[in-house]
């Protein structure tokens, strides 16, 4: 599913941001990733979806080999992936509903059933009253909701998240990762990078601490494992 | 059938990019309202300088087609040997046309430009001193020089008033006056450009962050692109339409009033009709040229990976 080996990736400006990290995450698993601010986690998702590119080492994802991927395949790859934002990244001019319907424009699918899916999108994450409103008017964690159903309406199979809660209140926090939790029951992989202990000590998942750069742990059911 | 399904595709995703562009266009509305703004009031000026350089260009040839030459015969000849020697002239290449002036109109010419006063004078004479005039034209009117010393070389002529002191300046004066014309129009056109395609590229320098979203979600940059170009177009050309459909009635109406003249010299204007046809073109395909230029310009620095 997602295979990195030996990667490395330094910066323009000198900075080593990841060095020699070698990870496998399989179909299905749930993966927080977690380590200090400048650790290297942001670096490791930018990876994955191609916002940046390996210095050196080999990264494969849901069949892509990033390292060969040219510029004008990579809305492809995403297209595969389901990406959330700490900043929910929604479009200011596009309502709840045309958000959500925007990952399946940009596939050119078969128009038919386009409006059934976002629909059903919008249902799962309990937003079917707000599909006309536009992303302004929601509450921070509506318009996170949005995007977790904008990431999935693709049914991608890995949904890669960036400090999902980042931005949210611990009671919204918590119903967002229940949507985590409920879209990874459905086997779909999900990686999340994240710095908040409690639910990573609560929704007990793998996780993988990266510090300096190097993966220090990687542990099935681990803690958090921070003081913060 | 492979074809058709994707010709089929083709236009279905231009209906999409045409329907988002549009929806672009009102969802942005200061935003658009800037930009548009921008597009009518410099077309306005390149409108007005339009109206200002198509009716000095008109004047110009106005006053070189008045430009004529012409011929005093020999004393002896009647009027129908004027008319042969005519036949001649109109042979040679460069000439246009010839007006065959006999001995009794000339006279009556120039009773009429005495006036009554004088014309006591011309009642003394015995005979008409007066020599057939052959009033020629060039065909193109940098020419009537060159025609007047062919003419001049004609047995027939005794000589030839070809007006070359007041040619020569003329001319100079006339291209003088087209290329700054020119000059003031193409810098005109290119500062429009500028301010355009700037005011466009700040309008969409403030979607970059949309832009990045779109990539986010894998939209191919053809795909992000379109609505842009086509929002940038209509801008272009709204922007355009307006201040073509103002001025051309402006035109319409100065010219009605007028009756087609320039105030006060008589020179003919150019007509109503063909002055509108020729702004509302220009402005349209400038304004599409420019909506579209610089639409395509701002986005492509923001799809560069």
């Amino acid at each position: 599913m997602i295979e990195m080996q030996d990667v490395s990736k330094e910066y323009a400006n000198g900075k080593k941001a990841l060095e020699n990290i070698s990870v496998h995450i399989g179909k299905g698993e749930f993966v927080y990733v977690v380590g200090p601010s400048g650790a290297g986690k942001s670096t490791f998702i930018k990876l994955m979806y191609r916002e940046e590119r390996p210095s050196s080492g080999h990264i494969f994802v849901n069949g892509f080999n990033i390292e060969r991927l040219k510029n004008r395949k990579i809305p492809y790859l995403r297209r595969s992936i389901g990406v959330v934002f700490q900043d929910f990244k929604l479009l200011p001019k596009l309502t709840v509903a045309e958000n959500v319907s925007y990952a399946l424009e940009v596939t050119t699918a078969p128009k038919r059933n386009m409006r059934r899916r976002v629909k059903d999108a919008l249902d799962w994450v309990g937003l079917t009253e707000q599909a006309d409103r536009w992303p302004d008017q929601l509450s921070g964690g509506e318009q996170q909701r949005v995007a977790v159903a904008r990431a999935l309406v693709n049914n991608p199979a890995v949904i890669i998240a960036d400090e999902p809660t980042g931005n949210l209140d611990p009671e919204n926090s918590w119903s967002v990762m229940k949507l985590f939790q409920r879209i990874n029951d459905r086997g779909t992989t999900i990686v999340m990078a994240t710095h908040n202990k409690e639910i990573v000590n609560t929704i007990r998942k793998r996780v993988i601490a990266i510090e300096g750069g190097k993966i220090i742990r990687d542990e099935a059911r681990g803690m958090y494992g921070y003081d913060d | 059938m492979k074809l058709e399904g994707c010709t089929d595709m083709t236009i279905r995703a231009f209906g999409r990019h045409f329907r988002e562009g549009l929806k672009n266009l009102v969802r942005n509305g200061w935003m658009t309202f800037a930009a548009m703004t921008a597009v009518m009031i410099t077309l306005a000026i390149v409108g007005m300088a339009m109206m200002i350089a198509l009716n000095a260009e008109q004047m110009s040839h106005y006053v070189a087609n008045q430009l004529e030459v012409s011929a005093y015969l020999k004393q002896n000849l009647n009027s129908a040997e004027g008319q042969a020697v005519a036949t001649d002239v109109r042979r040679l290449p460069d000439v246009k046309s010839v007006v065959v002036v006999t001995k009794s109109q000339g006279l009556k010419q120039l009773q009429a430009d005495l006036g009554s006063q004088y014309s006591d004078l011309l009642r003394g004479l015995h005979s008409n001193p007066l020599p057939v005039t052959l009033i020629i034209k060039a065909n193109n009117p940098k020419e009537t020089l060159q025609v007047a010393s062919e003419v001049k070389s004609i047995p027939e002529v005794s000589s030839v008033n070809d007006g070359a002191q007041y040619v020569r300046p003329l001319f100079r004066v006339l291209d003088i006056a087209r290329n700054i014309g020119l000059v003031f129009v193409l810098a005109l056109f290119l500062t429009a450009m500028f301010l355009i395609s700037n005011t466009i590229k700040i309008a969409i320098f403030s979607r970059r962050r949309e832009i990045e979203i779109m990539r986010l979600v894998g939209a191919t940059n053809g795909f992000i692109r379109m609505p842009f170009l086509v929002e940038s177009t209509l801008i272009g050309m709204i922007g355009a339409a307006v201040p073509a459909a103002v001025l051309g009635y402006v035109y319409e109406y100065l010219y009605r009033v007028t009756g087609g003249v320039f105030y006060g010299l008589h020179f003919p204007l150019v007509p109503a009709t063909e002055f509108v046809v020729k702004l509302v073109v220009a402005l349209l395909a400038l304004g599409f040229v420019i909506g579209a230029w610089g639409g395509f310009v701002s986005v492509r620095k923001f799809l560069r990976a």
